[in-house]
């Protein structure tokens, strides 16, 4: 194929060689928030909530608790989870499976899903998975039926910007894969009505964290 | 790419007669265009995101060649394999020899128009390898083997109705229900076993970030996923202008694309991946870079900012002509607007010289494109090229004509009495409904407007003596 990329970078620079220098790119977009930390909370809360997400604001120590209640009221009883997820997150009650290289078929048999996340953006309602510890490989969320997502209210910034600047070094030194999640799956194909949940988990659950009071 | 097997009108013809299609076209357009002004009107600094994408974009066109080169070497020192395909016939010959390699009778696939573009799903069928469309839509359309009338909805001409009995007689045998809600699962539990044991998949991409190697894919449903996450090969066919420079530059496209597309804030779920990552995603990657008559676009000066198009279709909700017409009429993957001006860019304008006169030049598309391509500017670089291509000796005669005739005020003064004089048999209720030929061209397809029975100077001269 050495030919066709030479070939292809040659026409490139025939077409465009003789060109006027394209003008310097002008950022004067927004770059950083204005919203105080808890406008920032309750937007990002509004705007997950928008896409049909069950977001839920629970307090630091509550996070097993509620990742437990959430798979009762969704009949999940067997969770798989990323094997860095925090000790202290892990519910007695429920049955946990550690990721350990499963197959899809293996996460098919499974209910559910309970993670962390990298950052979350409040301006777009998306939580972004970056493959950390907590968050584990990426099949791990799309394969079973039901995400309970934990995410910690300084994990989130306002805008879409901020959110990159995070995640710049980890793409670029860490070559880390990211998933951004903006309320479960959904199609309008038929008709533009509108169905959540088609191949991705159809239930989110977000469980917000309120920062731990010193 | 194909040109279209026939011109605009005579298509556009037949399908304005599809009642129903228009219907659902009208309904369609009607709504994504006020979601999309309601999530754009929400952002202070639109403009300001619209200037940096199109110029984010110019500048990749401009280096488009260093750029290649930089991702080209990002993507295979993260374990990548990168192909280079001048056509559509040396790119699908990638994909099925990686198809062959682990003896795959199936492939995955997400929606892609730059797979739809080389026509991907014939050449790898002819190679005795199925390429399951996963897409909603798009597997309706593959079940019946109709083609995509939209870019963002495909199957936007199909009727609840319609899919359930597809599906009865295809996926689902038995299906009662047309609720989408019904239909949608019984796609998602059809899908769902080709999903776990697939071996290859195949996806288009919405960006490629030169600086890193990582390629962008936006989706709604998680089929997207689902193809470049659970097989253990992946072929990504990108088109040589998706790139962008930095990965800080999704930034800015990042709130372009979902706002202006399906008008939300952010899409359901957006993929990237920077090569092959070790036990998570597919261990064999490989990403085809497509010319395909890009390079020939890049040619022209005027018409190259088509190639700066993100596939948003926000163009085809605004524009007058697609919201009746409907994305066949255009007889390319690329309908409406943006079409209009990439179709004849892509096969040459002698191939599809109908399709730059598909457009009133509103320039309702040139506002909503959200990395402000000059779409009528184009059309009508692109209708000047046209006529130019085959312009008749008696048309420019009659324009030279026109000129003498309006260069002095005499002539024009004597030329309008003339007027007046002939257009007396043919003026009725106000309107001229045919003229004679040859002139009858123009009253064809619209009525023309008598001259005034006094003009603006005999009006002045007669009252203010």
């Amino acid at each position: 194929m050495s030919t066709a990329r030479s070939e292809i970078l040659d026409r490139i620079a025939a077409a465009v060689g003789g060109s006027p220098e394209s003008t310097p790119v002008l950022r004067a977009y927004r770059r950083a928030g204005a919203l105080s930390a808890p406008d920032r909370v309750a937007c990002f809360c509004e705007r997950v909530g928008d896409y049909r997400a069950d977001v839920r604001r629970i307090e630091p120590t509550a996070v097993a608790a509620a990742i437990e209640a959430a798979c009762r009221e969704h009949g999940a009883r067997r969770l798989v989870v990323p094997s860095g997820l925090p000790a202290a997150w892990r519910p007695g009650g429920v049955e946990l499976v550690d990721d350990e290289a499963l197959t899809p078929r293996e996460l098919d048999a499974l209910d559910g899903v309970a993670t962390g996340c990298t950052v979350a953006i409040a301006d777009s309602g998306t939580i972004v998975l970056a493959a950390g510890p907590a968050e584990g490989r990426r099949a791990i969320t799309l394969v079973p039926d039901l995400h309970i997502c934990v995410v910690e209210e300084a994990q989130i910034v306002e805008l879409v910007p901020e959110a990159t600047a995070v995640l710049d070094d980890l793409v670029a030194r860490e070559r880390r894969p990211l998933t951004l999640i903006s309320g479960p799956s959904a199609t309008s194909d038929i008709e533009l009505s509108r169905v959540e949940g088609v191949h991705g988990p159809r239930t989110l659950v977000v469980l917000v964290v309120a920062k731990e009071t010193p | 790419m194909k040109a279209p097997a026939e011109s605009f009108p005579v298509a556009a013809r037949r399908e304005l007669a599809n009642a129903q299609l228009r219907t659902n076209l009208r309904n369609a357009t009607d709504t994504i265009r006020a979601k999309r002004a309601r999530v754009v009107d929400e952002v202070p600094d639109w403009e300001e995101l619209r200037e940096a994408g199109r110029s984010i974009k110019a500048d990749v066109l401009r280096h488009l060649d260093e750029y290649l080169v930089r991702f080209e070497s990002a993507v295979e020192s993260a374990g990548g394999h990168v192909h280079w395909a001048r056509d559509a016939a040396e790119a699908n010959a990638v994909v099925v020899e990686v198809a062959r390699a682990h003896d795959a009778d199936e492939v995955v696939k997400m929606k892609s128009l730059t797979t739809d573009e080389i026509e991907l799903n014939r050449a790898l069928e002819a190679a005795g390898i199925h390429a399951l469309e996963t897409d909603f839509a798009e597997l309706i359309l593959q079940l019946d083997g109709d083609w995509p009338s939209h870019i963002l909805v495909p199957a936007i001409h199909r009727n609840r109705t319609e899919i359930r009995d597809l599906f009865a007689r295809t996926i689902a045998p038995g299906i009662e229900s047309d609720d989408p809600r019904d239909l949608a699962e019984a796609a998602r539990v059809y899908l769902r076993e080709r999903f776990l044991d697939a071996r290859v998949g195949v996806s288009g991409a919405n960006f490629g970030v030169a600086e890193t190697g990582t390629i962008c894919v936006v989706e709604s449903e998680g089929n997207g996923r689902m193809c470049t996450t659970l097989p253990a090969v992946l072929v990504t066919v990108l088109g040589i202008e998706k790139l962008l420079p930095r990965f800080a530059d999704l930034e800015v496209f990042l709130q372009l694309l979902p706002r202006s597309s399906t008008g939300e804030r952010m899409n359901p779920y957006t993929s990237l991946w920077t090569g092959v990552s070790d036990g998570d995603g597919p261990q064999e990657l490989h990403v085809v870079l497509l010319d395909n008559g890009r390079t020939r676009v890049l040619r022209d000066e005027v018409g190259r900012q088509a190639l700066q198009c993100i596939r948003c279709s926000a163009c085809l909700n605004v524009c007058p002509v697609y919201s009746r017409t409907g994305g066949h009429a255009y007889g390319s993957v690329y309908p409406g607007p943006i079409g209009a001006i990439l179709t004849p860019q892509l096969v040459g304008i002698e191939n599809a010289p109908s399709l730059p006169f598909a457009s009133s030049l509103c320039g309702a598309c040139y506002d909503v494109c959200p990395v402000k391509i000059d779409i009528p500017s184009v059309l009508l670089h692109l209708r000047s090229l046209a006529v130019g291509a085959k312009a008749s000796p008696a048309e420019r005669t009659a324009f030279r004509g026109i000129a003498w005739l309006f260069g002095s005020r005499k002539r024009f003064a004597l030329a309008e009495r003339v007027g007046r004089l002939a257009q007396r048999p043919l003026a009725r209720g106000g309107v001229i409904r045919r003229l004679p030929p040859p002139l009858d061209a123009w009253t064809r397809t619209r009525d023309l407007k008598p001259l005034a029975r006094e003009s603006f100077r005999d009006w002045w001269a007669r009252t203010r003596r």
